[in-house]
């Protein structure tokens, strides 16, 4: 395939990157629709992860052997490269842990815990995947501060015509997506941080979708947290972490306890490390982080507007398909203004039912509530079968989905 | 494995023509589920007279596999006393484990539903209406006793 529209990136070629599409599912071409679950990995990655067990390994900042030093110096190398990537003024305002879910607990409890009391409110949107809402749960439990939630409108997006009425004197945090998982919904983060700021309130946006398929600013947007899914985004699983402002990170509360994050430990007290290190408990994710400067390298080369170019231009392919063939498309169905996950519901077959055939034909596709129950409430369906784009997929894809999607039909055919 | 070894005919056929598809007023006992994975969502309703189901009926949604399970759950405990239909409910249990050997006369359609087993994923889906009918009946014989 040539590239459509935006032109710059060659998904072809990409594809040969990633060992993976020499599998064949079933002895079909492999489909791969489900890079909002997880994203692929190039050889880039797996060779920096394989290159630092066999020539680099060994544990951080303990040790004074050449080994050790340059373990740590690749680790931190890796916090300065991440830190560029999202626009972070200075490496110490990154925090390197498993992913988002890790990042919005670390803030529920080192912000939340501390700052919030009775009469206080978390604000949060009708979006959010579970790690942005139960975290905030746990919290308000804790200190008697209160959830409210953005509801949306017909096509999914965020409701801010009472923005003055939601974000008020008692709002102490907005945590809110970045991109929805579900339906590419992306809210107007600056808009929100203003508001939030407005009122004394600190943003928490959930960068899982966001990051990998766009480019991020996060002094542009002049957000305070924004947390970072390595996973999603051509790397590792478990790398990734939270990107904090510095003076707020500096007056948090440490989330887990254990080595490293220490300064003193005396019997009855311990005194702690600055940021980032005062939340980074324990052996970390050495080799994960270290792979995923060759992902964010790999995603430069590619550049990131080209990125977000190639999946603006299969979302609007996959959607106008979609409906041609009488599907329901859920949330926005301008390309423009949304992610690539792309949810639909297809003549009342279970999206359970949809993907298991769907599967035999090569095409991943991910059926289910997706980690957003309160949204699929809003949507009105139990479920729904989501197809979600990266730099390897092409309108062949597409185009295989479409044909498996007869053939569910076919299958199950009309009840 | 080939599609049609999960999604046997008479699978597909209790799933387009679901039996006992309907409410039930007045039923003794009833109890509703749902498997929030999937959002399958299964509620049973039986009428019991000396300690025997002399009707039952489901009503739901979701995935064929739960609910084709269900449509064949009303057909297979209908008549039964609640002590075989408790047993059934056990064997077919066992069945989604892997441990039992399905006897064919006991079983009738559900033989079916054994497909699923090489399908880790969608055992949940089938086992659903089984979990609600233990349910149920365990709140029949708890009130019996009052
Ligand atoms: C929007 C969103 N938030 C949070 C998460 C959770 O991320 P992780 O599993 O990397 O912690 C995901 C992915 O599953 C997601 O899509």
């Amino acid at each position: 395939m040539t590239a459509i529209g935006g032109g710059m990136l060659d998904a072809e070629r990409i594809r040969k990157d990633f060992p993976i599409f020499e599998r064949t599912p079933h002895g079909k071409r492999l489909v791969y629709l489900d890079s909002a679950n997880t994203s692929q990995k190039p050889r880039q990655v797996i060779d920096a992860v394989t290159d630092f067990y066999e020539r680099h390994n060994a544990n951080l900042y303990r040790a004074v052997y050449e080994l050790a030093e340059e373990a740590t110096a690749r680790f931190e190398e890796a916090r300065a490269r991440l830190a560029r990537f999202i626009g972070a003024p200075d490496p110490s305002c990154l925090v390197f842990n498993r992913g988002t879910t890790e990042s919005v607990n670390l803030v529920a409890h080192g912000y939340g815990r501390k700052f919030l009391r009775e009469g206080d409110e978390i604000l949060l949107s009708d979006l959010e995947h579970h790690s942005n809402v139960v975290p905030w749960q746990f919290c308000a439990q804790a200190t008697g501060a209160k959830l409210r939630f953005i509801s949306l409108d017909e096509e999914g997006r965020l409701d801010l015509a009472n923005l003055d009425g939601l974000i008020t004197e008692r709002t102490k945090v907005v945590a809110v997506t970045g991109q929805s998982n579900v339906i590419g919904t992306m809210p107007p983060i600056r808009r929100l941080a203003d508001a939030a700021h407005a009122v004394g309130a600190v943003i928490v946006v959930d960068g899982a979708q966001l990051v990998p398929h766009n480019r991020v600013d996060v002094v542009e947007l002049d957000i305070d947290f924004l947390t970072i899914s390595g996973h999603k985004m051509l790397g590792p699983t478990a790398s990734g972490g939270l990107y904090g402002k510095r003076e707020v990170l500096d007056r948090m509360d440490p989330f887990l306890g254990g080595g490293e994050m220490i300064m003193e430990v005396h019997r009855d007290h311990s005194t702690f490390k600055d940021p980032p290190h005062r939340f980074e408990a324990g052996t970390m994710n050495i080799a994960q982080e270290i792979g995923l400067v060759a992902a964010i390298d790999y995603l430069e080369d590619i550049g990131m507007d080209s990125v977000r170019a190639h999946e603006k231009d299969l979302t609007r392919y996959a959607i106008d398909r979609l409906l041609d063939v009488g599907a329901t498309v859920f949330g926005s169905h301008d390309a423009e203004s949304r992610g690539g996950a792309v949810s639909f519901w297809f003549r009342d077959i279970h999206p359970h039912d949809m993907a298991q055939v769907l599967d035999q034909e090569g095409v991943c596709v991910r059926p289910g509530h997706h980690c957003a129950q309160i949204l699929m409430r809003c949507l009105g369906v139990p479920a729904t079968t989501r197809a979600s784009f990266y730099v390897y997929n092409t309108q062949e894809d597409v185009d295989a989905l479409i044909e498996a999607l007869g053939k569910v039909e076919a299958f199950f055919g009309s009840r | 494995m080939a599609l049609d070894e999960l999604y046997k005919e008479v699978i597909l056929d209790h799933y387009k023509t679901p039996r006992n598809k309907r409410g039930l007023p007045g039923a003794e006992v009833s109890c509703k589920k749902n498997n929030p994975l999937c959002g399958d969502e299964i509620t049973i309703r039986a009428h019991l007279s000396d300690g025997r189901v002399q009707e039952i009926a489901f009503e739901g949604q979701g995935c064929s596999i739960s609910q084709a399970s269900a449509s064949m759950l009303t057909e297979a405990v209908d008549g039964k006393s609640v002590t075989e239909a408790a047993a059934l409910a056990e064997k077919f249990r066992g069945m989604m484990e892997g441990k039992v050997e399905p006897e064919e006369d006991v079983f009738g359609d559900l033989v079916a539903l054994r497909g699923v087993v090489k399908y880790p994923v969608r055992i949940k889906c089938a086992v659903l209406a089984w979990d609600v009918l233990q349910e149920a009946l365990a709140g029949a014989t708890t009130s019996a006793r009052h």
